[in-house]
């Protein structure tokens, strides 16, 4: 039966050329929906690799309890020392989070630019924090280093002018890098002088904290939930990153998947009419085939590959196109916990292309299924007649 | 034993409320190595008894039994399998695959034995042989005349070697000249290669070259020539 498949699949590609414009309806509609999905899924993947990327698993952030952001967190300098002072707690950084309006290059419409009050000693915290361009701020004095994505999407976020955040101007003094991370998406500041300009006297929104060991953060929670003097709750960056993403990952997920699913419906259709159109003008070979004995299970499985096979190259093409137009496209978009912008870059993955592809293959298969099975079912007399 | 032997076969096409009896009760008995015409006008049920002669369509009701096989008895696997085995189809119109040079149309019905690569080749190569177009193996049907696409069949009806040739018209579609061509070439396979032979034609000239001639009209075998 092998040899049977062969022949007749070989037969059917072969007479592709015949059928160019044909058969490019099913390229063309499978990659506009590889295309499109991915695409969108790149967007989602961007978005959480970006935050997931700031998360160390030897990093644990401490909010105040019932807090889910930073925004809605304070702690205080009692607390703030308790915690530094706690076995297992190698370095801690106390920071100030706050969030001002400062328009986008884009648009020129005002969105909400993060704001991190941070003190030298920070940079030990954020180990993976490099200035790239320019210099550190100065201890004391009203300057803003700004990470590499605030400053592409944000407009007059450039070393040596003036910003205005919340009433006050600062100079911008450096740019910096955190590997990719959302840091990025921030201006950091000097924590003293930010607690001074926005009137938040000597409290800090949240502590950074280096750990000895990943698996001390399990224990330094039960010793915090423990400690009637704290209300507090630590966890791993990684876990603090993976919940903020979620919800938006999710949303942009399923909006993908709801617009491929939608395209995916006319693809078929284009698939089904095309190769229905396929068979129909080899009505006769296929019949002679099957007169001289060829069974109709290789009929059935020959046609579906050839369908299959252009359903991937449309399918290669689609996410080909994607890969080539958005990944690595930089855009930012309001993360809905924090309520501040982030930055990040589309992300086109293997994993995408390869969801991207199975896609493909499953709406070829689907689309050449029921013109092989006609193919397959005519009677052979009624066949030879090209009917 | 016969090679084709038909009892009481019915035919009845019902389309809708239509209903249409091609063939009414036909008796036949072909013996290894003739060659029959059937002739008769169009409609009369002569391509319909040399399809189910062939595999490729089944009777109603009567008894078909072709190469020691009760037809009716077999599912449509093995029906394939049986019509690889033991026809050879020559068409009216050739029915060559385009894209296959003759070569590769000759081989096709090989692939359904357990021949090698080396061993289909040789034989197709031998069938185009027999039909005089060793010269053309390696040439796609566009590039043939009419003549030598129905050589290409013919080579290809016969590659397997099966004891039996169902031909449907096959000089309808050709000049006289070439179509002389064609008949003699049958009539070598007939009377050299030993093959039963089964030819439904509109032709008197091209009937004259069989054995024997049976008329249909209406569905019923009207009349017996020599």
């Amino acid at each position: 039966m092998f040899g049977q498949i062969v022949e007749i699949t070989w037969m059917n590609l072969k007479n592709l050329p015949s059928r160019l414009g044909s058969s490019s309806v099913i390229v063309v509609g499978i990659a506009g929906v590889v295309g499109v999905m991915v695409a969108i899924l790149a967007m989602a993947a961007g978005f959480k690799g970006t935050l997931d990327r700031g998360g160390k698993a030897d990093r644990a952030i401490v909010l105040r309890g019932g807090s889910d952001s930073e925004l809605s967190s304070a702690i205080s300098i009692a607390e703030m020392n308790i915690i530094a002072s706690m076995e297992g707690i190698v370095q801690a950084s106390g920071e100030l989070y706050a969030v001002a309006d400062v328009p986008k290059r884009s648009t020129g419409t005002d969105a909400n630019l993060i704001v991190r009050g941070v003190l030298q000693s920070a940079f030990a915290v954020h180990d993976d924090v490099e200035i790239v361009a320019g210099r550190n701020f100065e201890t004391g004095r009203g300057e803003v280093i700004a990470g590499r994505g605030a400053s592409a999407q944000f407009a007059g976020v450039d070393i040596g002018a003036t910003v205005k955040l919340r009433g006050s101007e600062w100079t911008v003094v450096g740019i910096f890098a955190a590997a990719g991370s959302a840091y990025e998406s921030e201006l950091w500041v000097d924590l003293p002088v930010a607690q001074a300009a926005f009137r938040r006297g000597e409290g800090i929104s949240s502590m950074r904290v280096r750990v000895d060991s990943p698996q001390r953060i399990d224990e330094l929670a039960e010793r915090i939930e423990g400690d009637p003097r704290l209300d507090l709750t630590i966890e791993s960056e990684h876990d603090y990153f993976a919940n903020q993403s979620a919800s938006l990952t999710q949303t942009i997920e399923a909006f993908g998947y709801a617009v491929a699913t939608v395209m995916a419906i006319g693809a078929v259709f284009a698939a089904l009419n095309t190769m229905y159109a396929a068979v129909v003008t080899r009505t006769v070979e296929i019949a002679t085939l099957r007169a001289l004995g060829f069974g109709a299970t290789p009929v059935v499985i020959s046609v579906m590959i050839e369908s299959m096979a252009m359903a991937l190259f449309g399918g290669a093409l689609g996410a080909a196109i994607s890969y080539v137009v958005f990944n690595g496209y930089t855009v930012s978009t309001l993360n809905n916990i924090s309520f501040s912008q982030v930055a990040f870059d589309f992300a086109v993955t293997p994993e995408l292309v390869r969801t991207g592809l199975v896609w493909a293959l499953a709406l070829g298969a689907v689309g050449g299924l029921f013109p092989a099975l006609r193919a397959a079912w005519l009677p052979i007399t009624a066949a030879l007649r090209g009917e | 034993m016969p090679m084709v032997e038909l009892k009481d076969v019915h035919k009845r096409f019902v389309k809708g409320r239509e209903v249409v009896d091609v063939l009414m009760g036909i008796d036949l008995r072909v013996g290894e190595g003739d060659f029959l015409a059937l002739m008769g006008p169009s409609g009369s049920g002569k391509t319909t008894l040399l399809n189910i002669i062939g595999g490729i369509d089944s009777a109603t009701s009567g008894e078909v039994a072709v190469a020691g096989e009760v037809l009716t008895a077999l599912g449509s696997r093995q029906l394939a399998r049986w019509r690889a085995a033991n026809i050879g189809f020559v068409f009216q119109f050739y029915n060559l695959l385009p894209v296959l040079n003759a070569s590769r149309n000759v081989e096709l019905p090989l692939l359904l034995t357990k021949l090698s690569g080396q061993d289909r080749r040789k034989n197709a190569a031998t069938a185009l042989a027999i039909v005089g177009l060793e010269d053309r193996a390696q040439h796609k049907p566009g590039e043939l005349s009419g003549g030598q696409q129905q050589r290409v069949a013919i080579a290809r009806a016969i590659v397997a070697d099966p004891p039996i040739l169902v031909c449907d018209e096959p000089t309808g579609d050709l000049d006289r000249d070439t179509a002389e061509e064609v008949l003699d070439l049958l009539g070598i396979l007939n009377r050299d290669h030993g093959k039963t032979i089964l030819m439904v034609t509109h032709d008197p000239k091209a009937a004259d070259h069989a054995k024997r001639i049976l008329h249909l009209d209406k569905g019923t075998l009207v009349q017996q020539a020599a």
